[in-house]
């Protein structure tokens, strides 16, 4: 039997704020724009939700690469989540990196609810960086892998 | 030092300004000091020690004292003063019970160390100038001061006491000591060599839980690796990815209001350089949003509770130079 070599799918889990990113993602869809299906969105009301530990357990769980879509700044719905939000993802990504964790894994990016192009660009983007840099070794939880 | 502050306090019970006096007495080792509670004079006379093993930071103590009846009198060194600014900008103590007097701190010496020069038996230390004179069961011995060091007063912030009600000594200056060096060396490394780094230190992290323990800046009464629902509550790392987890966890949640006292590395019974982490933040933020120095001065607005609208974009940590 021949030995099949899987071609590399990366796990995504994309947090999208409620207000713009999650409609984005929706008029990215009604728009018919193509963005691979390894992204998986979890919608939180605001990217300021997202507490760094959100970020470390999705990469316990499996995901390869996590990207946090907010507002623009100056945008947000509830004044000024984001920029509480871009303080602590820059730090918490400076860390991962001061680890030696690849930083590519982690991004931000403000997405708002007309970007529905930008949406899928970003995306398809950051499968393929992600893709690119491979699995998640460095921040993987071997009890949780399949 | 200790007779000047023991008479002071004995002064100060007599007179009724405290009840009670938090200070320093000896462990299950000469080296090994803890903080203790005296009422008093004669349990100062009898337990009260003030030497160069005295490193325990003994403002988080005071969250639990000030529930208590009545004020209290704290000896604190410079470093521990701005823990103390830290706690009272975050309402953990009350000032009005509490009367500080500022002690001078020209380094403490770790146990560490010297067990590390072949020294054992230690049954007592004494300052003399540059030196130490460490007395041991098989003579006495001595070092420069300087050699004997612990990590974090090798690379002191500060000599200067940011609040107090009383000095002792003389006033210090806050210091350049060059305490960003090795994490910019850090910096510099690829991130494989820091991920071996860092691989090789967290390791060795046997969640005693005494870095969170004795971190002025965690000061919850309800830690969030308390919750039985974390899945890592109160047990031994049991993968790689907790020992990550933990330590950075850790390191945000005090982002931006560690003063860098250095405690959870002078406890680490791993010797875990922890610092690394607290400072790695403490210079971003310095580099990023303008230099804070936690504890300077209280009610000062912690970078992680602030923003302005110019920040810069996380992607700047794809572009920093050196990475």
């Amino acid at each position: 039997m021949p030995n099949e070599v899987k071609a590399f799918k990366p796990k995504i889990v994309a947090f999208c704020c409620n207000w713009c990113s999650y409609a984005g993602a929706d008029l990215a869809g009604t728009n018919r724009l193509t963005y691979p299906a390894d992204v998986k969105i979890i919608r939180v009301p605001c990217s300021c939700r997202v507490n760094p530990m959100f970020i470390l357990r999705a990469f316990q769980r499996g995901a390869d690469g996590v990207i946090l879509c907010g507002c623009h700044p100056g945008d947000c719905h509830y004044t000024s989540g984001n920029y509480y939000a871009r303080r602590r993802m820059t730090l918490l990504f400076s860390m991962l990196d001061y680890l030696g964790i690849e930083k590519e894994r982690t991004r931000v990016e403000w997405v708002s609810a007309a970007e529905g192009a930008k949406f899928a660009a970003t995306m398809n983007d950051f499968v393929a960086t992600v893709t690119a840099l491979g699995e998640n070794k460095r921040l993987e939880d071997l009890r949780c892998k399949e | 030092m200790q007779g000047m502050m023991i008479s002071r306090a004995k002064e100060l019970l007599q007179d009724g300004t405290v009840n009670r006096v938090l200070g320093w007495q000896a462990g299950e080792f000469v080296y090994d000091i803890t903080p203790a509670v005296f009422e008093s004079a004669e349990e100062l006379d009898a337990g009260f020690v003030y030497n160069a093993f005295c490193g325990s930071n003994l403002s988080k103590y005071l969250i639990k004292e000030t529930i208590k009846e009545g004020k209290i009198l704290v000896f604190l060194k410079p470093c521990d003063t701005y823990s103390f600014n830290q706690l009272l900008t975050e309402h953990r103590i009350d000032r009005d019970k509490i009367y500080v007097i500022g002690i001078p701190c020209q380094g403490k010496t770790s146990g560490e160390m010297l067990k590390a020069k072949g020294i054992s038996g230690i049954t007592g230390i004494k300052e003399d100038g540059d030196n130490v004179i460490v007395e041991t069961i098989y003579g006495n011995e001595t070092f420069a001061r300087a050699d004997v060091l612990e990590e974090r007063c090798r690379t002191c912030k500060s000599k200067k006491h940011v609040v107090y009600d009383e000095l002792m000594g003389e006033e210090g200056e806050v210091l350049d000591s060059g305490r960003f060096d090795m994490v910019a060396k850090l910096e510099a490394m690829t991130p494989d060599e820091r991920f071996a780094f860092w691989r090789s230190q967290l390791s060795k992290c046997i969640r005693c839980n005494a870095c969170r323990n004795v971190c002025p800046a965690c000061s919850c009464e309800k830690c969030v690796f308390d919750n039985p629902n974390s899945g890592i509550s109160q047990k031994a790392a049991a993968d790689s990815f907790e020992e990550n987890m933990f330590h950075i966890i850790r390191a945000f949640h005090v982002a931006g209001r560690c003063t860098d006292c250095g405690e959870c590395s002078r406890v680490c019974p791993q010797n875990i350089p922890l610092h690394l982490l607290n400072r790695k933040f403490i210079k971003d933020i310095n580099e990023l949003y303008g230099e804070y120095q936690a504890g300077e001065e209280a009610g000062s607005r912690a970078p992680l509770v602030n923003y302005t609208t110019g920040d810069v974009e996380p992607s700047i940590v794809y572009h920093r130079e050196g990475k």
